[in-house]
């Protein structure tokens, strides 16, 4: 038994940190304790982050395989702790500026992150449900966090609504696992699996999948993305973008190769499916978009597809693709957001993209980090962004599926053309009035700067992340 | 120096990285300190790379020079020139300090414009010396960006219309370069050019959603790479991005672009089409002399009614790419001497005619063909210096038009004489159009009332001409200066191809038997 606590003691920890800033804010000065709780949320998710990368070793189970830490969570749940912590430290200037900043945020992102750590360790179809809830909970709450503004109010609903709709897909299709495969232990399944996929147990693969796809926003499940991403305060947009997306990821792949490894053919044109949609409806639907925030929703629609392209060739290879993906697309997402998060106007949030017609004149630093890191979303090498793309093309190339790998490259040049129209805007517009102004903030430049700085520098050695990802998803599919 | 070609490759992009860092202000100071900072920079580049042309063994067919280091995928960092590549990194170098000068009037914005083109000219070497598959397609299509904000920010009046097309037409070729990429390394195991050179890609002949493949999986690589090299080249019908983006660069944008980033198209289908995909390449040979020959005949006439010089001159580079893409495809030893050959005559030719545009655009603030006329008799260094690249580019014996041309043509004939025939039109055609277009702009009575007072050349701009003339002449008499340095590469890889295909034919006969 205590051999089970020490493997979970991470969220424990957080979540223990989670309760007493809960209890000590409501019982003393409440959101006079926000700054101060933002930033420890940030510091508790930073060292946790360096604790589980620099101790944890080997795979061990917990609670009689409910709970598994091994390489591939470690992986995650560093890559998410991160990013999560970036983005609280990105958004305390902006929220605190614009009365937003409530005690309540960190606390929901600190639980929102437990959830998100309890899903890339599931071993057993409960547990993920119970992490899923526990992340989706939160973020429900988060999306609407600007109360008295009308977006942000519908952006909570309407994530909450469809959320629950695609829970209860997922539950669904859970039970029917449950029923055919007599277990809920992804263990058991597996075995289950290997004899040949019943047509009841199929089903209900095909409803988890359905409610993976609606929480990575994969195409046909991805309606709810530009509205929310739209309607939330930028900083949660940020974080929606962000760690939910990793922990999404790899809990789609944790099913699908812990659970149903033997039966990858069966899932594979699936996936593959899913993958081609989202990159071609993301590179489409970018185009017509005039307010960048849901622009980058459609960006991440398309970088989900690119992401499960990775996944549908069903191969280590392919799980590596996958974590080297996500890893470098968190990266440039907090960077493009510490940028949107500086567009304002007279202290005014701004986020038409027209608004940055001429901006490389005024801010010629800002302006150049922007343009790597549009050029590497856009996946144009010598951007980082470029060798995500690579990564999953060989994946997806050598699991089979060549038609899929020429269907990426073609949408990324569709892409393109959003991405070279923010480019287009800062540097070849005319100059014409102040459109922005403002928007110092250091943090969000460091954030910006570094961001960008990763992507020209990573090419030289990735910073070890591709070991790392090697590791991880090695001890993933066996 | 045993680093040599990355001291050469990345000496500009580290002296953009200062500039960027240093560099302060809009003044006029600092304007001229960037430009004396690129100057000197793409003139110690092309000293340094004197070393590699001195150090150079044409006898041996090898990559010389060569660098490795591990990378990341399994990639590897490597580096190195043979004689088929070993001129253009001289011919980069070389154009480089020409293209800086003749942009010392540029006001806007001159840091950001020097560091582009700086980056730019590490990107083009870059490509050249590139050894591993993805390294060549990194520098390849990270090029696309400064050339991008080149014509984006310093081009003409409709330069966002033209660098959105420059740039999704390129890149739309270029990626189906990748997936093939991918499709190499998955199947030889390495992204190492050297080795890939050696390994035979299969060429059975097989099934593809019913329609056979001849060629087999060379034959879809090779229409993968075709797809990227063709719009790089331009080939028609794909060349529409080209006059475009031309016409709305900025002077030393075209050069660069006509001079230098032309080639890396043919430079691909040389070390890659023809030296890794024999067989695909013999398998589309015939499609690729037609499309080049309609390329020199349909371009030709359309330079003819141009209005515009830069697209007269545009269309004309097209259609000399098209003797290119011809030689290249005759797959013999003349014809790819010839391509070469003609590739770097090009560079400077090409390069020149844009600068002659240049000069006179500086004074008029015009590129159309009817503003001007009469021009010799206020400038007559300019009606020298341009009738010597009219008569360059339309190919007259002396200058080195001639031989690139020539060699083309004598290959191609030996191959496939109906394309020799059509081809040679071209010849006549692209003396039509160049002469036409002199003896508008230059000769006759000067007329026009704007004209009255316009300028001869300037000491700085003369400066420029003279080594693209010297260049010109030199290798038009003696062509023997860049056929010795090619040669025995060439003859290596034409060896190869035969070998290969020899090779191929065995096979075929022996699964049917």
């Amino acid at each position: 038994m205590s051999a089970d606590l020490t493997i979970i003691l991470p969220e424990i920890l957080l979540s223990g940190f989670a309760i007493l800033a809960l209890i000590g804010a409501v019982y003393t000065s409440k959101d006079d304790l926000a700054s101060p709780l933002v930033w420890s949320t940030a510091a508790v998710f930073l060292a946790l982050a360096a604790w589980i990368g620099f101790t944890g070793q080997g795979s061990n189970v917990a609670f009689s395989g409910m709970f598994i830490d091994d390489g591939f969570s470690r992986f995650a749940k560093v890559t998410i702790l991160i990013s999560a912590a970036a983005v609280l430290l990105m958004s305390e200037g902006y929220m605190s500026a614009r009365g937003l900043l409530r005690f309540e945020y960190p606390v929901l992102v600190a639980l929102a992150v437990v959830g998100m750590m309890m899903m890339v360790s599931a071993g057993d179809l409960m547990a993920l449900y119970m992490g899923l809830e526990l992340q989706s909970l939160s973020l429900y709450v988060v999306a609407s966090l600007r109360r008295d503004s009308v977006k942000s109010t519908e952006a909570g609903l309407k994530y909450f609504v469809l959320g629950a709709l695609s829970s209860g897909l997922l539950l669904y299709g859970a039970s029917l696992v449950y029923g055919y495969a007599g277990t809920t232990l992804f263990s058991g399944i597996v075995q289950v699996a290997q004899e040949g996929v019943s047509l009841g147990l199929l089903f209900g693969l095909v409803f988890l999948m359905a409610g993976f796809a609606f929480k990575v926003s994969a195409v046909p499940f991805h309606m709810w993305t530009p509205d929310v991403y739209e309607g939330s305060p930028t900083p949660v947009t940020a974080f929606f973008a962000t760690a939910p997306k990793v922990a999404a990821m790899a809990l789609f792949a944790r099913v699908m190769h812990d659970a149903f490894g033997g039966a990858v053919a069966d899932w594979q044109q699936i996936m593959a499916l899913l993958s081609v949609l989202s990159m071609f409806l993301g590179a489409f639907a970018a185009i017509g978009q005039t307010n960048i925030k849901r622009l980058m929703a459609f960006s991440s629609i398309a970088h989900m597809g690119y992401a499960l392209m990775g996944l549908a060739a069903g191969t280590v290879l392919g799980v590596q693709a996958m974590l080297v993906y996500m890893a470098i697309y968190v990266t440039m997402n907090v960077g493009t957001f510490a940028f949107i998060l500086m567009m304002e106007k007279d202290g005014q949030p701004v986020t038409e993209i027209s608004s940055l017609n001429s901006y490389a004149k005024k801010e010629p630093g800002k302006a150049l980090a922007m343009l790597v890191l549009m050029f590497s979303l856009a996946g144009v090498p010598p951007m980082l962004g470029f060798f995500g793309k690579f990564y999953v093309l060989r994946a997806a190339y050598e699991g089979g599926l060549a038609w899929l790998a020429i269907a990426g490259v073609i949408a990324s040049v569709i892409g393109a053309y959003y991405y070279l129209r923010i480019v287009f805007f800062m540097y070849f517009g005319d100059a014409g009035e102040d459109r922005l102004n403002g928007g110092k903030s250091p943090i969000l430049w460091v954030m910006l700067m570094g961001s960008a700085a990763v992507m020209v520098l990573g090419i030289v050695n990735m910073f070890g992340v591709e070991g790392a990802a090697a590791a991880a998803a090695a001890t993933l599919v066996n | 120096m045993d680093n040599l070609l990355s001291i050469v490759t990345f000496m500009p992009a580290l002296a953009a990285l200062i500039l960027a860092i240093f560099l302060r202000g809009e003044d006029e100071a600092a304007q001229r300190n960037a430009k004396w900072v690129a100057m000197a920079t793409t003139g110690l580049t092309f000293l340094a790379s004197l070393f590699i042309l001195f150090e150079f063994d044409p006898n041996d067919t090898g990559f010389q020079f060569v660098e490795e280091g591990t990378w990341i995928m399994g990639l590897t960092y490597k580096m190195g020139v043979d004689g088929i590549s070993v001129l253009f990194v001289m011919l980069t170098t070389f154009m480089m300090p020409l293209v800086i000068a003749a942009s010392w009037s540029v006001t806007d914005r001159v840091k950001e414009y020097m560091i582009a083109f700086l980056l730019l000219e590490t990107l083009m070497l870059g490509v050249f010396m590139a050894l591993d598959l993805v390294l060549f397609y990194l520098f390849f299509e990270a090029g696309l960006i400064p050339m991008f904000l080149i014509i984006g920010i310093w081009g003409g009046a409709n330069r966002i219309y033209a660098s959105f097309k420059f740039f999704l037409y390129t890149f739309l070729g270029s990626v189906l370069m990748l997936v093939a990429m991918v499709g190499m390394f998955a199947d030889a195991g390495t992204t190492d050019i050297e080795q890939l050179l050696n390994h035979q890609f299969g060429s059975e002949t097989f099934s593809l959603l019913g329609i056979q493949v001849v060629g087999g999986m060379q034959t879809l690589l090779f229409l993968a790479f075709f797809a990227s090299f063709a719009v790089k080249m331009p080939m028609w019908p794909v060349h529409t991005w080209l006059p475009d983006a031309h016409v709305q660069a900025p002077t030393a944008g075209s050069v660069v672009l006509a001079a230098i980033l032309l080639k890396l198209g043919g430079y691909g289908f040389i070390r890659f089409s023809i030296g890794m995909f024999p067989v695909g390449s013999d398998v589309m040979a015939p499609l690729v002399l037609w499309m080049s020959a309609i390329a020199i005949v349909y371009t030709s006439l359309v330079a003819l009614v141009q209005e515009d010089m830069k697209k007269l001159i545009a269309y004309s580079s097209v259609a000399h790419m098209g003797f290119v893409t011809m030689g290249i495809f005759a797959a013999n030893q003349q014809g790819l001497d010839g391509a070469i050959f003609q590739m770097l005559s090009h560079g400077f030719i090409s390069g020149a005619l844009f600068l002659c545009v240049g000069v006179i655009y500086d004074r008029m603030h015009t590129r159309e063909i009817d503003a001007y006329g009469g021009l010799v008799n206020k400038m007559p260094a300019y009606a020298l210096i341009f009738m010597l690249f009219t008569m360059a580019n339309v190919g007259l014996p002396g200058t080195s038009g001639f031989v690139g041309e020539f060699l083309t043509l004598m290959a191609v004939f030996q191959v496939n004489t109906w394309v020799a025939a059509v081809a040679t039109t071209g010849v006549i055609f692209s003396a039509a159009y160049a002469l036409w277009l002199y003896r508008r702009v230059v000769m006759g009575d000067l007329i026009k009332e704007s004209l009255k007072s316009i300028t001869d050349m300037s000491r700085r701009e003369r400066a420029i001409f003279a080594p693209l003339v010297v260049m010109t002449i030199l290798l038009g008499v003696y062509p023997a200066l860049i056929l010795d340095i090619i040669g025995p590469s060439v003859a290596a890889l034409v060896t190869q191809y035969d070998t290969a295909l020899v090779a191929a034919e065995a096979a075929t006969q022996m699964a049917a038997n």
